[in-house]
């Protein structure tokens, strides 16, 4: 904004001789190193200027590698129940017993069930400390079912328990479960935006390269897709499958479901710039050559604005995480035992039960940083890949 | 502006006509849907009366008919008023749905104008006084708006009323008034409990509209004509005003084609979490029950309200800009 010249200023003259060749060293004297860097390196350097974006990249990057390891991650299996412990709330941990540092411990919770309200009461037994463990043989699992192992990063201590989120209604670790839903909450994202990039693409890039009766009948289609609400038609979609099918099955539709309706904005982009493209002399001088229109379109005009159809999929990826959880919340997307963050917050439907165990609401947290991310993310990357910064 | 009004009405009938299509085969998609289970379970009970009720059926949705000309039945129903028969209510859609479809529209309404409301003010502050502290805070508070997704905001809100006020915030009315006809103390007491889901509904919406118009109007800022208005000494409310304001508001009004299903979406998991009584919760309940003509009925409805809500912004659009008016084809 400008500012406003209240007072007068008085005529200032610089008093250093004028030196042209200066002023032209000073204004645009780009490095040997960034003269000769990739277009690719370019966009780099200025993403590592966007703090926030680097922050979230680094908080994504690990959220996925835990997908990787989610066995070793949690302390519990995703469908360990301790019967003994439902809805138990969270364990705190502590470090100092009667004045004395002893290291990360839990208390262990007593049960005891109030006969009047019927509510399950836990009191932590402040007497016996119970260290937990690092590094060390737990509960056995199948990693990715290729071996069997027992080593955890944390393990609950010896005869006691470590609920660090607490437990749901069967009893079952919520920590664990959040660290094995991030495999399917992550991934459906992912797979998601392939197909969808895919279908988007091929369609875009036919129709924007041909045009024709073919790009006004796509046309058409996006148009018709586009001003449908999204959500009640993945609902209706989602709850088109039938029931009888494998839970796996369930989540390969889901994704299909989420690809299918996210398509047309991919197509349309990659449509219009096509449009542009096209008229090229480089494409001309391509079908000279003899070059067939698929080696065309993906060599010579994808390269053109790859990075901003990446830059769109950070975009894209949060609002399919979002799709499924809330289709997952709503009872009509994923079904258990596959376990995503919207079929564990499925159980926070029913208010009562959130009313009296809060933790159950604890699946929103990595549901909002990692849209938080992606999207501080894209904005990063946009700004480092648009060219008129 | 006749020739314009034409066309795009013209694209508006192109569209229902594909939504509807598609609507169709979603009805028609779960295999062993409502209708079909329905006959079975009928005529396993074999009574005389349950063969003139299948013949009824049958006649009623052309199910002898090829799949074309059941879609035509169903078309032609529609276009009629007839929303079906609803198999988990056993009673025609119009009678289960009741008022719910005009407080759907009540709902969303109020939330675009909840949107515009809150969004103005607050954008043309942080574009003005960019920057600033107060910019700072409200982006931040729009990004927060813009990741929460608004179930969960509704969830939380659920909570904290529980645990705070011990009380239930859901609900569009007080009890009393539930299944009564409209009167001025109903009428009251539905904008009474609104504000809460629109709120809910409306936050990510007024987050990311903020963004646009704070980002719109920061460009026109920049342009010289500015610079002109302010070197001859327009006092800077009147530059704002003059015209970088009126540049900035196009984009608000085109955006509501990217709005409109976002709200309609919105407001459809919002009113689940909440019980709210409108078209979202029955929708959930009749896809849960494959309750197929139901849940088309409701798709269908809030496909139109969608596609007429962006056809009013096209008009408008038109009105304020003359070169969409002119230049033909839709506003975006």
């Amino acid at each position: 904004m400008s500012d406003k010249v209240s007072a007068k200023l008085d005529h200032y003259v610089s008093q250093e001789t004028f030196d042209p060749e200066a002023t032209m060293a000073a204004g645009s004297a780009p490095s040997e190193k960034y003269l000769k860097a990739s277009q690719t390196q370019i966009i780099w350097w200025r993403f590592l200027r966007h703090r926030l974006a680097v922050v979230s990249l680094v908080v994504l990057g690990l959220c996925y590698f835990s997908v990787l390891i989610s066995e070793v991650i949690a302390p519990y299996g995703l469908l360990t129940r301790s019967s003994s412990h439902v809805f138990a709330p969270p364990q705190r941990v502590h470090f100092i017993h009667e004045g004395r540092f002893i290291g990360p411990f839990v208390y262990p919770l007593n049960f005891e069930l109030d006969l009047e309200t019927l509510k399950r009461e836990y009191t932590p037994d402040t007497s016996d400390p119970q260290p937990i463990r690092f590094f060390c043989f737990g509960e056995e699992y199948d990693f990715w079912g290729l071996f069997d192992g027992s080593f955890h990063l944390v393990c609950p201590p010896k005869n006691g328990t470590l609920f660090l989120l607490g437990t749901d209604k069967l009893g079952r670790d919520m920590f664990s479960r959040l660290i094995y839903g991030a495999r399917i909450s992550l991934t459906i994202g992912l797979i998601g935006v392939t197909l969808s990039y895919a279908i988007g693409i091929v369609v875009g890039g036919i129709a924007g390269y041909f045009g024709g009766i073919f790009d006004s009948i796509v046309q058409r289609i996006t148009e018709v897709l586009r001003s449908i609400p999204e959500l009640p038609l993945w609902m209706a979609l989602s709850a088109a499958l039938p029931v009888t099918w494998d839970p796996r099955l369930i989540y390969l539709g889901i994704t299909v479901i989420l690809a299918l309706l996210d398509w047309p904005s991919i197509a349309r982009a990659v449509r219009s710039k096509l449009f542009a493209l096209r008229e090229e002399d480089y494409v001309a001088a391509a079908e000279m050559m003899g070059a067939k229109p698929s080696r065309i379109i993906a060599k010579h005009l994808l390269p053109n604005f790859t990075s901003h159809l990446i830059a769109s999929a950070s975009l894209t990826i949060p609002s399919m995480i979002l799709a499924e959880t809330a289709l997952s919340f709503l009872g009509l997307g994923l079904r258990p035992p596959i376990t995503s963050w919207g079929v564990l917050l499925n159980e926070a439907q029913n208010i009562e039960a959130v009313a009296l165990y809060p933790w159950l609401m604890a699946p929103m947290v990595p549901v909002m940083v990692i849209v938080l991310a992606f999207s501080f993310l894209g904005d990063g990357l946009r700004d480092a890949i648009d060219p008129h910064d | 502006m006749l020739s314009f009004l034409v066309r795009r009405l013209i694209t508006m009938v192109w569209t229902l006509l594909g939504i509807s299509v598609l609507v169709f085969v979603i009805i028609q998609l779960p295999p062993g849907d409502y209708l079909t289970t329905y006959i079975a379970e009928i005529q396993a009970s074999g009574e005389r009366v349950a063969e003139e009720k299948i013949a009824f059926l049958r006649e009623q949705y052309g199910l002898d008919l090829p799949m074309w000309q059941q879609y035509l039945v169903w078309v032609t129903g529609l276009l009629q008023g007839d929303l079906g028969f609803s198999f988990e209510y056993n009673q025609p859609v119009a009678d289960v749905i009741g008022d719910r479809m005009f407080l759907t529209l009540v709902l969303n309404f109020f939330t675009v104008l909840f949107i515009y409301v809150v969004s103005f003010p607050i954008g043309v502050y942080a574009a003005t006084h960019q920057y600033s502290a107060g910019d700072h805070t409200l982006s931040f508070i729009g990004f927060i708006g813009l990741a929460t997704p608004n179930f969960l905001l509704a969830l939380i809100l659920l909570y904290l009323a529980n645990v705070w006020f011990g009380t239930s915030i859901g609900g569009l009315m007080d009890p009393e008034y539930i299944d009564q006809p409209w009167s001025v103390g109903k009428a009251l007491s539905v904008l009474e409990h609104m504000w809460i889901p629109v709120v809910v509904i409306g936050t990510s919406g007024t987050a990311g509209m903020i963004r646009r118009l704070r980002a719109n109007l920061l460009d026109e800022l920049q342009k010289q004509y500015v610079t002109t208005a302010r070197a001859k000494g327009a006092p800077e409310g009147r530059v704002l005003r003059r015209y970088p304001l009126r540049m900035a508001l196009n984009p608000f009004i085109a955006d509501i084609g990217s709005l409109l299903p976002q709200i309609v979406s919105g407001s459809v998991i919002v009113s689940a979490v909440m019980s709210l009584p409108t078209t979202g919760p029955m929708l959930l309940s009749s896809l849960q029950s494959q309750d197929m003509y139901l849940a088309g009925s409701f798709l269908m409805f809030l496909a139109v309200l969608t596609v007429v809500g962006m056809l009013v912004s096209d008009i408008l659009l038109a009105v304020l800009d003359p070169r969409i008016r002119l230049a033909g084809g839709g506003a975006r």
